[in-house]
């Protein structure tokens, strides 16, 4: 089996929030192989989006080693972890958080602008557009869009640029049992057809069956996987 | 594309982008006007002297080139002046100020016509009784006076006998004989215009002058046009500068509050422009393409904005006032609109640029 895509050894976070720490995460320990699809449980409060933030890049771990894809996040800079949120990963949030300035289309192609690259011929992102099932809609502003839509363009733009990772923060958490289910099965396809490594935080069981793996956290530990 | 999104974002918020803009119009507009009126008021005050048709102008000592408002030369110059060689002819004239900044001007009328050529007149004749005055059509537009109209001035009543082309002399002319005696200045003058028999003579006859009259002033009408200069009002340029500072603050503020809460309402799409990947640099440079944008904009409306205060200007008051469109000020005003709109866009696009993306897509 080749090199892990992340591998997290003893993570612990810390905010301070005003004169008081909150220890987030305790000790997290935490192994995705390319092309797995792990889903993410546990109570709020429980550090689920926290680690994911620091996945991401979004945030620097307080202590702890997070390698992704060998690299490691602990020791890089604002800057380098701003390059990392670039070329690696790609979020994907349970508030869609499209720009509402711009169309679906733009939305996705800022994504790929940030990135240094243009869309045009980019034969394997077509197929995911229409495999997402929004080709048709991609002109609209989000405002015109239902949330399932709107969902739908989000993972477009998180995985435009082909990331290694994609962090799905709740990604049904809005959304009725329809949409949820459309979301759902664009993500597993995107897992099974182009082997795209998924990592998705729930709090919903029947939603975390999709995953190949569930590991559960708690008070920022992860208790069994 | 991230030009699409400035565009876009602007786009977005009709009401404060047009509202910004309308700020740096206004800034700019005040800017143009402000320069337009100093411009416009000296080079009326230039194309009326260079109407007398004078080469030469005798001041009496102590005098400014700009303010004459009193007749402190004894007339006897003149015939003096006339016999002077190269000298062609001599004409004294008075001048009198009536109010703000205005002046009545008081002339040999016969000497003027031979020296200029004359008056033009729109409408009537010349002054005959010595209540009769000539006023040019700025004034006469701006007062609403028509032939026969009476108008009080120097605490009498006066009646209009013509109404004559502006840029020639002064505003408001009478006799000198009647101005002299209205003012109880008899045999006094404020200053002497003079031609010479060949305009290659001017330089030696001022030489041969100055040499003559100790301490008076003595110009060549091409030095008096360049001595009628921004420069040469006493506080202009200090008043212009005030003005320009004054709007180009108004223009900041308007533009911070603007980008300011622009910025604070943006929050969470600059938290997912980060989470994207997106450097502070980013970040910073849609804000301030969107400044740049809101800024010329502004200024292209400020630039309209500014016939349209010359329209004003010389619709209802183009004897008190007079303004240019300076096309050279254009880039100037829109360069400072622009510097001050960056300024008022440095604070909020800090803030944004080191804003935390976590706390910007928190779920709230
Ligand atoms: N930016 C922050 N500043 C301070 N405390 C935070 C911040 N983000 C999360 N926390 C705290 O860290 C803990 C874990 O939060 P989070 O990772 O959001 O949990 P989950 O996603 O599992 O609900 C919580 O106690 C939360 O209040
Ligand atoms: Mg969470």
């Amino acid at each position: 089996m080749s090199k892990p895509i992340v591998e997290v050894r003893n993570l612990r976070k810390v905010y301070r929030a005003g004169d008081v720490d909150v220890e987030a995460l305790r000790g997290v320990n935490l192994t995705v192989q390319r092309g797995e699809f792990v889903c993410v449980v546990g109570p709020s409060g429980s550090g689920k989006s926290t680690l994911f933030h620091i996945l991401g890049g979004l945030t620097p771990p307080t202590a702890g080693e997070v390698l992704i894809d060998g690299q490691d996040l602990s020791r890089m800079s604002d800057a380098e972890r701003t390059a990392l949120r670039r070329r690696m990963v790609g979020f994907v949030f349970q508030k869609y958080n499209l720009l509402p300035t711009l169309s679906a289309a733009d939305n996705i192609a800022i994504a790929r602008h940030i990135a240094g690259k243009d869309m045009a011929h980019d034969e394997k992102f077509r197929e995911v557009l229409e495999l997402l099932g929004i080709s048709h809609r991609l002109h609209h502003k989000p405002r015109a869009l239902s949330g399932g839509e709107q969902q739908r363009v989000a993972i477009a733009r998180a995985i435009v640029n082909h990331p290694a990772l994609l962090l799905a923060d709740e990604p049904t958490g809005n959304l009725d049992s329809k949409n949820s289910a459309a979301v759902l099965s664009v993500l597993r396809d995107l897992n099974e057809r182009m082997n795209q490594t998924v990592l998705m935080i729930t709090h919903d069981p029947n939603v975390a069956a999709y995953g190949h793996r569930i590991v559960h956290m708690f008070d920022g530990r992860i208790v069994d996987s | 594309m991230v030009n699409k999104l400035v565009i876009e974002n602007l786009k977005f918020r009709p009401v404060r982008t047009a509202l910004s803009i309308l700020a740096v119009g206004i800034e700019v507009t005040l800017m143009l006007t402000i320069v337009g009126l100093s411009y416009g008021m000296l080079a009326d005050s230039q194309q009326r002297a260079k109407g007398v048709g004078a080469d030469i102008i005798i001041r009496p000592p102590g005098s400014s080139v700009l303010s004459l408002t009193s007749a402190p030369l004894s007339e006897k110059y003149v015939a003096w002046v006339q016999r002077q060689p190269h000298v062609k002819m001599a004409v004294g004239s008075m001048n009198h100020p009536v109010s703000g900044l205005t002046t009545i001007t008081g002339i040999d009328l016969d000497g003027f016509n031979r020296m200029s050529g004359g008056f033009r007149y729109i409408e009537g004749r010349p002054p005959m009784e010595p209540d009769e005055i000539l006023v040019d059509r700025y004034y006469a537009r701006q007062n609403n006076l028509r032939p026969n109209s009476k108008v009080n001035l120097l605490n009498r009543e006066w009646r209009i006998s013509g109404i004559i082309e502006e840029g020639r002399l002064a505003r408001l002319v009478v006799p000198l004989k009647v101005l002299q005696q209205a003012t109880s200045n008899t045999d006094r003058i404020s200053q002497i215009y003079v031609t010479v028999d060949d305009p290659a003579n001017t330089d030696a006859v001022i030489k041969d002058l100055k040499s003559k009259l100790e301490g008076f002033q003595i110009y060549s009408m091409p030095e008096l046009l360049s001595l009628l200069s921004v420069d040469n009002v006493p506080g202009l340029r200090a008043f212009i500068y005030v003005i320009i500072g004054l709007s180009v603050v108004v223009g900041f503020l308007v533009v911070f509050l603007s980008m300011y809460t622009s910025v604070l309402e943006r929050t969470r799409e600059i938290g997912v422009l980060k989470a994207l990947g997106a450097t502070p640099g980013f970040v910073l440079s849609i804000l301030f393409r969107e400044t740049v944008l809101l800024a010329i904009l502004g200024s292209l409306l400020g630039i309209v904005f500014s016939y349209g205060t010359r329209w004003l200007v010389m619709t209802f008051v183009p004897a008190s006032l007079s303004q240019l469109i300076v096309p050279g000020w254009w880039p100037i005003a829109t360069a400072i609109a622009l510097a001050g709109a960056l300024l008022g866009t440095a604070y909020p696009g800090w803030r944004a640029a080191r804003q935390d993306a976590i706390e910007a897509l928190a779920y709230e």
